[in-house]
């Protein structure tokens, strides 16, 4: 854990329960456990990155942070502020310090609105005054994000969807966040426009001295923008290291897993590469495996896995993982309290 | 002749905006037991080719020219109601999306029997037989139950094999994949391009896999085309297209994309600009607005069509680089930037 100085948001056993209901009278019958439990923290200026496949809760957990959904149990301190139920009236202020760039820059833009009230609509909301008027400020930012500051009065329709996805980056900075948290910011893009808008986010930050959430499934890209990163499995945390820590030293069999599924453009090795193939696809969220959640797809999966929930457990600097059996780890790391039930 | 071969194939379309060429002047081979993987950005033609050798567009306001050999047979002059029997039995799809490319309302097997039935005079217990062995080669747990389930009740990638076994029903010789994987998750998409190579293998078809994604192209690929702008522009085997690309296009989009095989670079290197329209085509070389070597072809780039020309046992170029040109830049000023320091 770092110093609370560093930290800018803070995450404590968070979590998301959709109710599913039945009957007339929506009784409800269970719940969809979409986030169970999150603890981790973002520290200001770097960019934490959020794995996992779909259905695993990264776009909940983006929701839950920024407040778009109100969480069932647990805590966000923003700055050290508890905001995990703070009233939308409360929160407007902070809406300036924490903002959004959303995965379709089709959707994400009203079609009836010039770039230039789309992008000025947070002053506007916000009762910011800028000091030459709120157009200067837009063409300002417009230019920052590379657009041209004279298409200020055009649609949304008259641009491609990597000037679209533009567009959404300027609105999310025009009242200068200090949080961003992009959920699949480029995997709607072309590859060519993916490293364009990559660059973008990259210089922003420097210059701006941004913190970043980003949300994506793409571990090649995630690998290239994040500093740490954190691994998701049904709604849990499997794994959270910094970037060279997970990529290079996996701890986690899911991890690894993962990373070995992604195709490489390398024709030499495709032959000799030995892949780890996961069987089946991710349990429903709605009755989750018990103890450890990727038990049922697990090749080192024993007993204890059954039984026993892996606590997310240090074991090395910075490096936490929830496995009873984890690889890559330290010889004298203890992997969390499963040591004394299985013999070595 | 090869098994397939297109001879400039030209697919145009046009709209209220004017002439749209998705697919202008395209010519490849394929043979039996090979794989061809196209890769482009959206709207450079790759899906409009494939849909255009099914024989998808006759009947609509598309103006085809040019000459598609499948077996021997040329399929641009067919008629309709011929290629109809062609498809699903000598030239099947695999579909991007499985949810909208199935219909809701019938079962999986339903629909695997129906196109089983058009091509085989059999009895539905027959074709269900069968349907329900194809579930069971795909990977589909308790295929004799799951035969029964609707669309809706398979998950993405249990979707995507059924949609795999729907199009090896009638053991197609010829397989054309449009983004197999594009809405899978990285280890369902392993596993399904496991299964498809090894199909491909047992059943020695031709297989077409359109993708953006160079990642499975290099796992699946024996050759690569690359399409800009409705035309291929570089064309050679996977080791040509990977270790020694020639095309300024070809290396901006290795620039373009984090690789986990290799250490991270600090910066990717993006081509500047966007795709081009398909109805104002750049005049010259279609790339050349985009390129960083435009000014080393003495303004050829921006008022001549470059052609694609052999530059070396089979691997295809359209450049107005010359060979040694490229050589020496692909050498000195790309590969370097790869490559991480």
């Amino acid at each position: 854990m770092s110093e609370p100085s560093e930290s800018l948001l803070s995450v404590q056993g968070l979590e998301k329960h959709f109710p599913i209901t039945k009957g007339l009278i929506k009784r409800q019958v269970g719940a969809v456990k979409a986030v169970d439990g999150l603890d981790f923290e973002v520290r200001k200026g770097e960019t934490l990155g959020l794995v996992g496949e779909s259905g695993c809760g990264k776009t909940t957990t983006g929701r839950l942070i920024t407040r778009l959904l109100e969480p069932t149990g647990g805590k966000i301190l923003f700055e050290g502020r508890d905001i995990t139920h703070m009233s939308q009236g409360g929160l407007r202020p902070l809406r300036r310090d924490m903002q959004m760039i959303f995965q379709d820059p089709y959707s994400s833009l009203n079609p009836r609105h010039t770039v230039g009230a789309i992008v000025g609509a947070p002053y506007r909301i916000q009762g910011v005054k800028t000091e030459h008027g709120t157009k200067k400020a837009v063409q300002d930012i417009l230019e920052l994000v590379g657009l041209n500051p004279e298409h200020y009065n055009r649609y949304p329709h008259e641009f491609s969807g990597g000037q679209r996805q533009r567009i959404g980056i300027a609105r999310t900075l025009a009242l200068r966040p200090k949080l961003i948290i992009a959920d699949e910011p480029v995997s709607a893009l072309d590859v060519s426009i993916q490293a364009q808008v990559v660059n973008l986010l990259e210089d922003l930050q420097n210059e701006l001295d941004l913190t970043y959430v980003v949300i994506a499934h793409d571990l090649s890209v995630v690998r290239h923008i994040s500093d740490r990163v954190a691994v998701m499995y049904l709604g849990k945390i499997v794994e959270i290291a910094d970037r060279k820590g997970l990529y290079e030293a996996p701890m986690h069999p899911y991890t690894n897993a993962l990373l070995s599924a992604v195709p490489v453009p390398d024709v030499k090795g495709r032959t000799g590469r030995e892949r780890i193939r996961l069987q089946g696809d991710v349990p429903s969220p709605i009755n989750p495996p018990p103890a450890c959640r990727f038990h049922t797809r697990c090749w080192k999966a024993q007993e204890v896995c059954k039984t026993v929930e892996p606590p997310l457990a240090e074991l090395a600097t910075g490096h936490r993982v929830a496995c009873h059996f984890p690889e890559n780890a330290p010889k004298d790391a203890v992997p969390g309290d499963a040591a004394t039930q299985v013999p070595a | 002749m090869s098994f397939l071969e297109l001879n400039d194939l030209r697919i145009h379309f046009p709209t209220d905006d004017g002439l749209v060429k998705s697919v202008d002047g395209l010519s490849f081979t394929l043979e039996r037991g090979r794989t061809l993987g196209i890769v482009g950005e959206s709207g450079s033609g790759k899906s409009v080719t494939s849909l255009g050798i099914l024989g998808l567009h006759k009947g609509g306001r598309a103006k085809i020219s040019g000459e598609i050999w499948l077996d021997g047979e040329e399929l641009v002059a067919a008629s309709p109601e011929h290629v109809r029997t062609l498809r699903g039995k000598k030239m099947a799809m695999i579909f991007q999306d499985p949810l909208s490319a199935m219909h809701p309302y019938y079962t999986v097997g339903a629909q695997i029997i129906e196109a089983y039935r058009i091509h085989h005079q059999v009895s539905k217990a027959v074709a269900r037989k069968h349907a329900v062995d194809l579930l069971g080669r795909v990977g589909i747990p308790q295929p004799d139950r799951r035969v029964d389930s609707y669309p809706h009740e398979f998950s993405g990638g249990m979707r995507q094999r059924a949609m795999i076994a729907m199009a090896l029903s009638c053991d197609p010789e010829l397989l054309i994949a449009d983004e197999p994987t594009t809405a899978l998750d990285v280890t369902v998409q392993a596993q399904i391009l496991d299964l498809m190579r090894d199909l491909q293998q047992e059943f020695n078809s031709a297989l077409i896999i359109i993708t953006h994604d160079l990642g499975v192209v290099a796992e699946l690929s024996d050759d690569i085309l690359v399409m800009y702008g409705g035309r291929c522009i570089e064309y050679g085997s996977a080791e040509d297209i990977f270790e020694r690309p020639e095309h300024p296009y070809t290396w901006g989009l290795l620039g373009s994309m984090p690789r986990l095989d290799r250490e991270r670079t600090e910066r990717l290197t993006p081509i500047k600009g966007t795709p081009p329209s398909l109805i104002n085509v750049p005049s010259g070389c279609a790339f050349h607005p985009r390129c960083a070597f435009e000014p080393r072809t003495g303004g050829k780039g921006r008022t001549e069509v470059p052609e694609l020309l052999e530059t070396e046992g089979g691997h295809l170029v359209r450049c107005h680089m010359t060979r040694e040109e490229r050589r020496a830049a692909w050498e000195q000023e790309i590969k370097p930037t790869l490559e991480s320091e």
